[in-house]
């Protein structure tokens, strides 16, 4: 008996004692395991597992072999990348298209978002901003599409509208000096009136007792804009900034192998289109799958930096 | 507020500033339509008008050549229906599993619960990228197939992370009044939770049909049957065709329809179906937006 009861006690050592919890929580819980279990297992196969793939970047990978028993090389597939033109022109290209982009797409939902919030007829205003935001759901084949039919040589609407100045045609898509622009322009009119939702709810949280006392004091709306409504969403705009040239890396390379072609290389030519020629079109596997690593890491100490310093000034985490 | 704003319109200077900012925002909406209403003239106009550029803003000769061209093109009709199979399927299966994982991660009593929302949130920070990706797609003999295309963007974690901060918001009240009348996690988070989380889950829903809608870069990588391709891929074919060689329009000047015609209406049809849809969810972009903090 005494034994018996001394068996027990060390039967009760605190990690039995956990298991038993454990298998407790399983029986009482077991449900949210089941609900969780499928989406992480789509993780691995379809996220991490590529992860694992990564590792032909450093070897000489061969359909033949597979992944796993391909010979390693080191470091030869970043040398060969970064004594080819074509990829350090194509990160040149990731950069500007990304800057330029920030540079000229940035402000325009901000400013529309201020011109919104400064209309004052409720049904002109739902009108107009369920058209802006259209373009945004629209996807990059019909975009492009669009692009390629008005940009046309001889039927396009802005060639004949040169024509009609009295200027040549331009067969701008295959004028490198031309793609940027176009690329560009094209992803300001699709995004800047979705991008802007962001910038409204933030307006619509300004404090409006700012407003009224301003009223008392005799301000206009035009000052009321600049000195309440701008600086009150400040923040805002300061985060999305970060986030911006975060990702200064993402291009909306869907839209770019719709829209250039070999002659516009010069310009248009970014990492992910380089990685899906070499990759994908010429089968350089090995080669490719090291630029998307180049790509990915830089990328994501990008975003960790834009992440720890938004946290800095705002004190919110982005997530 | 707005009444204060309207008091305030009666200086002078203030009017000016409204209809100068209603003037630019009407050219801001017009600019924005504009080529929509292009497409729209080309793909009803008669094809030589086009070739010989005569349309700029409204159909000149209106016929409706270039659609029937389209709708007697059986290639057309495949891509619509893969389309809609990779739209529907590939929505449902997304909102299965984004479902009820973010129930589960958004539970405090689920056990490693950080670890997961972090294996799920890094994947929004690093991915191997396309050519690991693809590698894993063959490997997996999920290429030229339904299930590939379906499977294999099911998920995502911006989605997930979504839903769960909803859910998580979700005061516990509601959940203890289900457990008193002796409901389990699946009744809960399907008579609760689910019916409270609407607008987050109809956001959702719209990222994920408008996602696979748009789609093409993996369809046009991972298909190679032209029975499975959907709508943008085969667009996209009728679009390179025409800017590669801008002269094959005029060479097959044919007096109804004109290559651009031709694919201006296909672009037409492709865009109908989110121009139909888009009036029943706008009114959750803002709600669903902020939900989830900032994307990207």
């Amino acid at each position: 008996m005494e034994n018996e009861q001394s068996y027990q006690v060390i039967n009760e050592s605190p990690r039995s004692k956990k298991l038993t919890w454990l298998i407790h929580h399983f029986q009482r819980e077991w449900r949210l395991y089941i609900m969780l279990a499928p989406t992480l297992i789509w993780f691995i196969l379809f996220l991490y597992k590529p992860m694992y793939g990564l590792q032909i970047a450093f070897k000489d990978y061969s359909v033949f072999k597979g992944i796993t028993d391909s010979p390693w090389i080191g470091l030869e597939h970043f040398y060969t990348l970064f004594e080819n033109d074509q990829f350090i022109r194509a990160i040149k290209n990731t950069v500007i298209i990304s800057g330029a982009s920030l540079l000229f797409g940035f402000p325009v939902p901000i400013i529309l978002a201020l011109m919104f919030n400064e209309i004052i007829n409720p049904k002109f205003k739902k009108t107009a901003q369920t058209i802006v935001y259209l373009p945004h759901f629209i996807s990059a084949v019909i975009i492009a599409g669009i692009v390629i039919t008005a940009f046309a040589p001889s039927t396009g609407v802005v060639n004949l509208l040169l024509n009609a100045l009295g200027y040549d045609s331009v067969y701008f898509l295959t004028k490198p000096e031309w793609f940027r622009t176009i690329f560009v322009g094209t992803g300001i009119w699709q995004e800047a009136g979705f991008n802007s939702i962001v910038f409204l709810a933030s307006i619509a949280g300004v404090n409006p007792s700012l407003y009224e006392s301003a009223v008392v004091d005799g301000a206009s709306r035009w000052q009321m804009m600049w000195k309440i409504t701008l600086p009150c969403i400040m923040p805002t705009i300061l985060i999305m900034l970060i986030i911006r040239i975060g990702n200064i890396l993402e291009v909306g390379f869907e839209m770019i192998i719709m829209l250039y072609q070999p002659a516009t290389y010069a310009t248009s030519d970014v990492i992910s289109t380089f990685i899906y020629r070499q990759g994908l079109q010429a089968a350089q596997y090995d080669l490719a799958a090291a630029a998307g690593l180049f790509n990915a890491v830089i990328a994501f100490v990008l975003v960790i930096a834009a992440n720890t310093i938004s946290k800095k000034v705002s004190r919110t985490s982005l997530w | 507020m707005s009444q204060i704003m309207n008091m305030n319109l009666y200086s002078r200077g203030d009017k000016a500033f409204v209809y100068i900012n209603m003037f630019l925002v009407a050219l801001f909406t017009i600019s924005t339509l504009y080529p929509f209403i292009y497409v729209a003239s080309l793909s009803m106009s008669m094809g030589e008008a086009v070739t010989s550029g005569q349309v700029v803003l409204t159909p000149v000769q209106i016929t409706f050549a270039a659609y029937e061209k389209v709708i007697f093109d059986s290639a057309f009709w495949i891509s619509y229906r893969n389309t809609f199979i990779y739209t529907i399927g590939g929505t449902l299966t997304s909102l299965a599993f984004i479902v009820p994982c973010a129930y589960a991660l958004s539970r405090p009593q689920l056990l490693g619960r950080k670890y997961w929302n972090i294996m799920i949130a890094f994947t929004m920070w690093f991915n191997a990228g396309m050519i690991p990706f693809f590698l894993n797609m063959r490997d997996l003999g999920l290429l030229d197939s339904y299930l590939g295309i379906i499977i294999g963007f099911a998920c995502n974690a911006f989605n997930i992370i979504l839903l769960r901060n909803f859910f998580e918001a979700v005061p516990p009240s509601f959940e203890e009044a289900a457990r008193m009348d002796g409901a389990n996690d699946f009744q809960v988070l399907w008579k609760v939770f689910i019916p409270l989380a609407k607008p987050a889950i109809a956001t959702v829903t719209l990222f994920c049909i408008v996602s696979r809608w748009n789609g093409f870069f993996w369809a046009m990588v991972l298909l190679r049957d032209e029975s499975k391709v959907p709508l943008q891929v085969y667009l996209r074919q009728m679009i390179t065709q025409l800017s590669d060689d801008d002269t094959f329009s005029s060479s097959l000047l044919e007096a109804a329809y004109s290559f651009e015609t031709v694919s201006a209406a296909i672009m037409v049809c492709s865009i109908i179906p989110v121009l139909l849809i888009y009036p029943f969810v706008q009114k959750y972009f803002n709600k669903g937006i902020m939900l989830g903090g900032v994307k990207e």
